[in-house]
């Protein structure tokens, strides 16, 4: 059972999109407050869940990454499967309704 | 079942979390349902808040928040990150259901939901939603740095959110029905002399351009009906609110607009024991402090009601 990671624009190959189990990648930043309302929800969902890694990016330090995946809304929850993006959700959500998106992965 | 309680207050903006201090310190112990990814409110949104008075300097929404939320904490009010999904307010024990389906029971309750953004309601509008359709400003504005963007909508959070969106916009043009806007003079101003801005008058948007991301809109002449296209990357949609009173149907009065209806100057609403406050109720003024000045009233009254009860 882990906490979050904390991805870059330099580790987000490595840690992301070669990782062998499904990451689920936050795209954050401080001064969005739905992101600091889904921040908990994801350290529960990283605790609780052997099976996928939680990555937080933040869209700030960044712009990198943000721009390649064509984010324009956070927060977007991105899940990343052998380097593709599978599943991408975008704005705040119940804990409850983000376990039946990531169902699949979890 | 568990214990009853003597007040359950439903939602956390201003107005939720001040009627949690009052009640709190008067020891009523409140329950607090803040909402799962709305806590804190439509402050939390926002960014700077120049007229709460006492912040001389102005303070940001989202720290505003969890000072009241903290404010709240300290005197005991108890304050549970869920939703509410189910409510019976008849009769002398109101029951409310969260999103994990508990069930609680109080003597009194106090409804604070507020309200949400309206929607065009565009087909295209849904689909772009997040690749360059947004509703939050402060959220999303960052991405769209030197591109042409359009906020449509007249009033004092279309023309924030606007002049907030020239920070990082090459042009931001407001999109508006009438020639005129309702917003305040010192808005208006901020805007108007802004040379990032551009206003598109008596315009209506008829549909979102974009495969993938937003490339354009359709705009259409409110006088003339002629339709024209405005080349945009980004829209952010301000053109009001709606009262979140999808739970209260048949459980209290609401107006044609969905409004909890209260016999001002009190909070009390058809319901005994039932109370209402903030932009639930209130389509007028709609301000942070009149939001906490009702949650306070409402507290209030919960206080009278629940003593006259013994």
């Amino acid at each position: 059972m882990g906490a979050t990671i904390k991805v870059s624009d330099a580790s987000f190959a490595a840690d992301v999109l070669q990782s062998d189990k499904p990451v689920i990648v936050d795209f954050w930043a401080e001064w969005c407050g739905p992101c600091r309302m889904v921040g908990p929800i994801l350290e529960e969902i990283a605790s609780e869940n052997d099976s996928i890694v939680v990555a937080k990016l933040n869209v700030d330090e960044n712009p990198q990454t943000s721009a390649s995946y064509g984010i324009t809304s956070i927060p977007t929850l991105n899940v990343y499967q052998g380097g593709e993006v599978v599943k991408s959700i975008i704005g705040a959500k119940p804990k409850a309704a983000l376990l039946a998106d990531l169902a699949p992965y979890l | 079942m568990s214990e009853l309680r003597e007040v359950i207050i439903i939602g956390s903006g201003p107005a939720g979390y001040t009627a949690a201090v009052y009640a709190a310190r008067a020891q009523l112990k409140p329950l607090v349902f803040e909402g799962a990814v709305t806590a804190g409110g439509a402050l939390m949104n926002t960014t700077e808040v120049e007229n709460f008075p006492g912040f001389a300097e102005g303070i940001m929404g989202p720290a505003l928040m969890e000072s009241m939320r903290a404010q709240a904490d300290r005197f005991g009010a108890e304050l549970i990150t869920d939703d509410v999904t189910a409510v019976d307010l008849a009769g002398d024990i109101k029951s409310v259901t969260d999103g994990s389906g508990r069930t609680f029971t109080a003597k009194s309750v106090i409804l604070a939901m507020g309200s949400g953004y309206r929607e065009l309601g565009l087909p295209n509008e849904k689909r772009l939603s997040g690749h360059g359709v947004s509703w939050c400003a402060t959220c999303d504005g960052f991405f769209f740095r030197d591109q042409d963007i359009a906020v449509v909508g007249g009033g004092d959070s279309a023309l924030e959110e606007a002049t907030f969106l020239t920070r990082f916009a090459n042009t931001v043009t407001l999109i508006h029905r009438r020639d005129g806007l309702r917003a305040s003079k010192i808005m208006q101003e901020r805007a108007l002399s802004n040379p990032k801005m551009r206003f598109a008058w008596n315009s209506a948007v008829d549909d979102v351009l974009g495969d993938a991301k937003v490339s354009g809109l359709v705009l259409r002449d409110t006088n003339t009906g002629q339709t024209r296209e405005l080349a945009v990357t980004g829209l952010f949609v301000a053109i009001g609110h709606d009262p979140r009173s999808e739970l209260l149907p048949g459980q209290v009065a609401l107006d044609e607009a969905g409004y909890v209806i209260v016999d001002a100057p009190s909070t009390r609403t058809s319901v005994p024991g039932v109370f209402a406050c903030g932009d639930l109720v209130d389509h007028t003024y709609r301000q942070a402090i009149t939001a906490a000045g009702t949650g306070c009233a409402a507290a209030l009254d919960a206080e009278r009601y629940l003593a006259a009860a013994e």
